[in-house]
Order: C-alpha cells, then sequence, then structure tokens
C-alpha cells in the first residue's frame, strides 16, 4: 500500500530537552481539579455585572468619546484652540462639568476592568496577579480621584 | 495502425489516484523526551481519503509508534479531534484533498489540554466541566408512567445543542481556555444549553447559576473559534451568548 516512506525528523519545536532524572518537570495541577485549594464558591453577580457595564459604558463613551474628540480636535481651529482660556470657559459650564466627569469615570472604570480580564487572561502565576492588579487599582483609583478633585475645585482665576 | 480510442483507455487504467503526500507530526513521548519533534512521514495515498486513513497507513505499515485516539471512524464518536493545518477538525471528516496536499500536512494534538503522547491528550479537565454542568435530565414529583411528551417547538428550542459529540474542537480552540484551563469551555456550556432550554428539564436555574461562574459564560470574549471549529456544525457561540441573556433576564 504505501510505498516509498521517509521519516526524517525536521527538528525540535520546544528548543531542546530542559529536564531529566535528577532535575524532573515541576508537577502541574490538571486545571478545575478539586484541591484542597480550590475555593468553596466562585459564583456570583459580580463578573455579570462587570460584563454587563462593559456593553452599557461603552454605548454611553461612543457618544462621549467621540463628542469629546471631534470637539477638541476638529471643530473651531482644531487642537490648536486648547489652552488655559478654553478649558476655563467650558468648565464655567456645569453641563461641560458633568459630561468630563461621566467620561472620567466610565473611561476610567471600563479601562480598568478591561485590563482586569487582560491580567487574568495573561498573568500565570498567582502573585504576578496579585501585583499587576494591585498596581491597576491603584492607579484607577488615583486618577479618578484627582480627576474628580480638579473638575471640581477648577478656579479659572488661579495665577 | 494505431488505435487512439485503445491507448486513451489504458492510459486511463494506468493513472493510479495515489499522490504522495508529505504527513507533519508533531511528535511526543514522555518516556524517549520531554521536547516535542515533527516529523514527516511520505506516504501514498488517494487524495479522496482521510486524514485518518493517512495516520492509519503510517501507524500500520510504516510506525506503530505512532500514537492516536479514533473509534468510530466517521465523525460520531468525537474521539479524533486534533489540530489539522493549524485548525481544529475530525480526522476522520478530513480529506486529504480539501487541505492542500501538495504542501506538508502538519498534525498534532488539539491544544490547551495535557499530551500524553503524541496525538493523545488528558482530557479529564474538559470532563470534569462537562460534569459540572450536570448534563442529565433533572426533574421533580413522580416519574410519568409514558415517555415525557414535548412540542416539536419545544423540542427544537435546543434541537442545534443535541448534535455535540464531546470532541473538544471547540474548548480545545478557545483562547480562553487555552490562558489557565479553568474556563468552564464551550463543550460544557453548550451541553448545559442543551437541559437549560429543554421544556421537560427543571434544573436550568441551577445551571445557569452553576455558569453564572467566575470562570462561566462571561469569561466568553465572542472570539467565534469554537463555531468554526465544530465538527458537527453547531453554532456554538450563539449557544453561549443565549446562555448569558438568559443569566441576564431572569435576574432582571
Ligand atoms: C468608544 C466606545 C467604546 C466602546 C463601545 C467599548 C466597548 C467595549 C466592550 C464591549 C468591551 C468588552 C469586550 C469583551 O468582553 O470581549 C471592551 C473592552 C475593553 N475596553 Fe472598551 N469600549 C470603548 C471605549 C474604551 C476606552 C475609552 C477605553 C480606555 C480607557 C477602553 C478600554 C478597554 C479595554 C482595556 C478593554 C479590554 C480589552 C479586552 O477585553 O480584550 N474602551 N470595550
Ligand atoms: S460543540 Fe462541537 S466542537 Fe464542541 S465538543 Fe461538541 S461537537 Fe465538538
Ligand atoms: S473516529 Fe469517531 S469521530 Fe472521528
Amino acid at each position: 500500500m504505501s510505498a516509498d516512506t521517509t521519516s526524517t525528523a525536521i527538528g525540535p519545536v520546544e528548543g531542546g530537552a530542559h529536564y531529566d532524572v535528577d532535575n524532573p518537570a515541576p508537577y502541574i495541577e490538571a486545571p478545575r481539579k478539586r484541591t484542597g485549594k480550590t475555593p468553596r464558591a466562585t459564583r456570583g453577580n459580580f463578573e455579570m455585572a462587570a460584563w454587563l457595564f462593559m456593553r452599557l459604558s461603552g454605548v454611553v463613551l461612543v457618544v462621549l468619546v467621540l463628542g469629546h474628540l471631534l470637539i477638541q480636535l476638529f471643530l473651531d481651529g482644531g487642537v490648536s484652540k486648547i489652552g488655559f482660556a478654553f478649558v476655563a470657559g467650558r468648565w464655567a459650564s456645569p453641563f461641560w462639568q458633568v459630561w468630563d466627569l461621566l467620561m472620567l469615570w466610565l473611561a476610567m472604570l471600563h479601562g480598568a476592568n478591561g485590563l482586569r480580564t487582560v491580567i487574568n487572561d495573561y498573568a500565570e502565576r498567582a502573585n504576578t496577579r496579585l501585583w499587576l492588579k494591585g498596581l491597576l487599582y491603584t492607579a484607577t483609583v488615583f486618577t479618578i480621584l484627582l480627576g474628580t478633585l480638579v473638575i471640581f475645585t477648577f478656579d479659572p482665576n488661579i495665577r | 495502425m494505431a488505435t487512439p480510442v485503445l491507448d486513451k483507455v489504458e492510459a486511463e487504467s494506468a493513472a493510479s489516484p495515489y499522490i504522495t503526500v508529505t504527513m507533519r507530526i508533531r511528535r511526543f513521548n514522555p518516556e524517549v523526551s520531554d521536547a516535542s519533534v515533527w516529523e514527516d512521514f511520505q506516504i501514498e495515498i488517494d487524495p479522496k481519503e482521510r486524514v485518518l486513513d493517512a495516520l492509519h497507513k503510517i501507524k500500520w505499515d510504516v510506525d506503530g509508534t505512532l500514537t492516536f485516539r479514533r473509534s468510530c471512524a466517521h465523525g460520531i464518536c468525537g474521539s479524533d479531534a486534533m489540530r489539522i493545518n493549524g485548525k481544529n477538525r475530525l480526522a476522520c471528516k478530513t480529506l486529504i484533498k480539501d487541505i492542500n496536499p501538495e504542501k506538508p500536512i502538519t498534525v498534532e494534538a488539539i491544544k490547551g489540554l495535557t499530551v500524553l503522547k503524541d496525538l493523545v491528550v488528558d482530557m479529564e479537565p474538559f470532563f470534569q466541566a462537562y460534569r459540572d454542568v450536570m448534563p442529565f435530565l433533572v426533574t421533580k414529583g413522580n416519574e410519568p408512567t409514558r415517555e415525557r411528551l414535548q412540542s416539536a417547538e419545544d423540542r427544537e428550542r435546543f434541537d442545534d445543542t443535541t448534535k455535540c459529540i464531546l470532541c473538544a474542537a471547540c474548548t480545545s480552540s478557545c483562547p480562553v481556555f487555552w490562558n489557565d484551563g479553568q474556563y468552564f469551555g464551550p463543550a460544557a456550556i453548550v451541553n448545559a444549553h442543551r437541559f437549560i432550554f429543554d421544556s421537560r428539564d427543571e434544573a436550568g436555574e441551577q445551571r445557569l447559576e452553576i455558569l453564572n461562574d467566575k470562570d462561566g459564560v462571561w469569561r466568553c470574549r465572542t472570539t467565534f473559534n469554537c463555531t468554526d471549529a465544530c465538527p458537527r456544525g453547531i453554532e456554538v457561540t450563539k449557544a453561549i451568548q443565549e446562555v448569558k441573556r438568559a443569566l441576564i433576564t431572569r435576574r432582571f
């Protein structure tokens, strides 16, 4: 049936051997196996809320972010018009204050939750996850608080 | 005088349907090495045959150590899902002629599950997720003396997800499953969907709660890899979306 058969190895795939009898490969626990470390309940509505929030905030962000970009970068002289006077003029109106505040909170929470997903996906070790998420949450809280503070306490007569 | 007609007949009968194909198989044998190796096999095969036939030719005539799973050989037992030319398929449903035999055909184990040998993976995490969604009919009250009746429309509601053969082509094509293997995976959700939307079943709420897990349906990122991979043509991503929708509409 099958005639001329040559079997030629075309080389190692993953960079050669790393382990041998004296240096055995680390034991990897099978995923989803019930061990002593398995948390009892991992259910709850948090992931559902996060999932919903991503879609709802995304819809609102389309309007807020695109409107923001349009006003800041294209209309009325484009980016060159932006200066202290321009910002002071806009934040004199509660409408733009609310717009910017909403955009700040939604974009930050949306972006932070998105990055949380990315960290969950890509950070393999529990410790790496912990540190990356700690950094992420710190940066998020800091930026949201600072931004909110500035929007509410902005003083156009500052010298 | 030469008879062109006869010549033609002779030529035709002499033409063999066999062509030479290079099967490039990712070999792994933990008793020999901890690294896997691509190995090429040249075989003669009719392009109308399947990748499974090519593997059989190698195993039976060339190298008996080649290890893979297969049982029915007709696309119904779900044993032989493998990554063929970079795509998850059943070896018994993939014709050689459909995957460009001019180039070497790569065959490797499905991803995201521990390789035991060559093309055989440890399916235990996959079946653990399957068991976790309670893939059996749950009812309350007395057992009826006749079969449990259901209207044609009620049966139609979950028809698509009854077709699953648990081959793991979908779950092992999912990038979220590749990450840490904790995600329930499309196949488990498909089989939960099979009962959640069955009018005779009474544990739908319980199954939805199970899939409301931190590694449940909300980890799905709608990449559609599962739908592309399913050899049964199940609309896997759609089934997952329906479970998400059921979770949201039942609660709000
Ligand atoms: C302009 C309107 C926007 C819409 C409609 C939108 C929509 C979405 C949706 C639906 C997701 C979830 C994807 C999934 O679960 O698979 C997502 C993820 C994400 N979004 Fe947005 N978003 C918008 C703006 C933004 C902004 C302004 C930021 C940055 C601050 C951002 C950062 C992210 C990140 C980091 C992710 C996670 C990426 C991933 O899961 O792969 N998005 N977005
Ligand atoms: S849904 Fe399709 S790809 Fe997934 S296990 Fe079932 S038959 Fe295989
Ligand atoms: S051998 Fe049964 S599905 Fe392919």
